[in-house]
């Protein structure tokens, strides 16, 4: 256990000691979250809860289930963070006393959820049985649950999922090949309203940050779905039609994520599906830019902050490398090789630092952005998705 | 004397090639439960991609999960590992996943 400051103390009194004298010991330091985030450790059913500033890691929580493919949001106040885990667990953490607050198996396989702009409701996307369940983000106690089937009749994988405002979750449904948007009111049951025949097998969906552009990728065709949601009436458009055309799918390895993407001033900067390239779709017209050679099968293109660069990390078995694009000339920029297995990047809000894990190498690096400097190396098993505290005032995180 | 070398120098090369098998075991191990497991989930009961559990591959026999592995199955995100996977460490793969894989 990696036991720092107060706070590390506290959490070993959490872990290890009994009812007498623990809330004492357990007692926080008085302190804001903002600077805090959480690690996970796959294949420990674990996560680290990282201090950004001072660049260190607090503490651990155990007893998280199978955290295979897991991710996080977080509570308004960023003091809660709820965890779903691919075993259906949902884990609700509080960050200051580094402690499970509650947890529930509310699923038999699951990938990812929400939080709703209130933060009033938390949403969790299920592969088994396909369908969202949405539960109270303060009891966790169940407040809905939309099976996904489809206009075929038959279950489907939900995936994509995602905020919109007013209480909204929009996601897309695997093999049904739908966009279905829950909007929660006050009372009552949802109101659910769907986008049929979107296209083949949408693999994961996102928002962009004015909760206007929602895509999902589709493996079964190349190309993405788009839904204008400032419209009256959205319509479902396919954009990046046919990328593959013409030339061979490279095998993919591992499907790429649309979770924190590539989203500057004007365009999105998106992994292509079968080709080593990722994809620039502008936001003004819908049509493709321009395709960017890269190292490799795009898993993440994550946009820095400010929309000035946007970084990438690849599939297997090109996974030991970060190339960053430099957007207003569209082009590579810099690359370079962090170490075996780089998972997953995460910027620090205003992006003057990024956090990468490179899970083989048991360890996350924190780099200085500008100077592409490493600044420190922190310890962790297996590290996979690093999830910041500040993600609370992002929509569609 | 030579005899004891030759002996010597086999029983090494014996237990270098035993390392080596052991070594690429453990990497193919790994392979399984982390890239095949970022669709079938790291405890292999399935993700976007279908469970590799014994009881859900029960209908399947070794000789078809190999082809599977190798060549992939068309029309869905199911890749072929032909070229990143030998034929024999398919095979091995394919047979363990019956058993129930190794952790």
């Amino acid at each position: 256990m990696n036991r720092r400051g107060f706070l590390g103390a506290g959490l070993a009194a959490s872990l290890l000691g009994g009812a007498a004298g623990r809330a004492e010991e357990r007692t926080p330091p008085l302190r804001g979250t903002g600077s805090l985030g959480l690690i996970v450790e796959r294949a420990t059913g674990s996560v680290l809860v990282i201090e950004t500033m001072q660049r260190i890691s607090l503490g651990r929580i155990e007893g998280l289930g199978d955290l295979s493919h897991a991710s996080i949001v977080f509570s308004p106040c960023e003091r809660y963070a709820y965890v779903f885990g691919r075993d259906g667990g949902l884990t609700k953490l509080d960050l200051l006393e580094m402690r499970i607050e509650k947890r529930i198996v509310q699923g038999g396989n699951s990938i990812g959820g929400a939080i709703s702009d209130d933060g009033r409701l938390v949403a969790v996307s299920n592969y088994e049985p396909g369908g969202i369940k949405v539960f109270d983000a303060g009891t966790l106690t169940e407040v809905a649950s939309i099976p996904a089937i489809g206009a075929n009749g038959l279950a489907s994988k939900t995936v994509g999922l995602v905020d919109l405002p007013g209480r909204r979750f929009v996601y897309s449904l695997y093999d049904a090949g739908e966009i279905w948007i829950a909007e929660f009111g006050e009372s009552g049951a949802p109101v659910v309203t769907k986008f049929l025949n979107v296209g083949l097998l949408p693999y994961d969906g996102n928002v962009t940050s004015d909760a206007r552009h929602y895509l999902a990728g589709l493996f079964g065709e190349d190309g993405f779905v788009h839904l204008d949601l400032w419209s009256a009436n959205p319509k479902v458009e396919r954009v990046l039609q046919g990328y593959n055309a013409g030339r061979g799918k490279i095998p993919v390895y591992k499907m790429p994520h649309l979770e924190g993407w590539g989203q500057t001033a004007n365009d999105l900067i998106l992994p292509a599906a079968g080709q080593h390239e990722a994809l620039v779709l502008d936001l003004e017209t819908m049509r493709e830019k321009k395709r960017i050679p890269v190292h490799g099968q795009p898993i993440f293109c994550v946009a820095r902050p400010d929309g000035r660069e946007v970084w990438l990390n690849f599939g297997h078995p090109q996974n030991d490398t970060v190339q960053i694009i430099d957007v207003p000339t569209l082009e590579v920029v810099h690359s370079f090789a962090p170490g075996p297995a780089v998972l997953h990047l995460e910027f620090t809000p205003r992006g003057h630092e990024v956090w990468i894990s490179v899970r083989d190498a048991d360890r996350v690096d924190v780099m200085d952005v500008r100077r592409r400097t490493k600044l420190a190396e922190i310890p962790a098993q297996k590290p996979s998705g690093i999830f910041l505290a500040a993600r609370a005032h992002r929509l569609g995180s | 004397m030579r005899f004891s070398v030759a002996t010597f120098a086999a029983a090494l090369l014996a237990s270098i090639v035993g390392a080596a098998g052991q070594s690429s075991r453990e990497k193919l191990v790994s392979l399984v439960r982390e890239d095949c497991g970022s669709c079938h989930g790291l405890t292999l009961k399935g993700g976007l991609g279908s469970s590799l559990l014994p009881g859900a591959l029960a209908n399947k026999d070794a000789g078809t999960l190999t082809a599977i592995i190798l060549d992939g199955v068309p029309g869905t995100p199911m890749p072929p590992w032909r070229g990143l996977i030998s034929p024999e460490d398919a095979r091995w793969i394919a047979e363990n996943l019956k058993e129930g894989f190794p952790k």
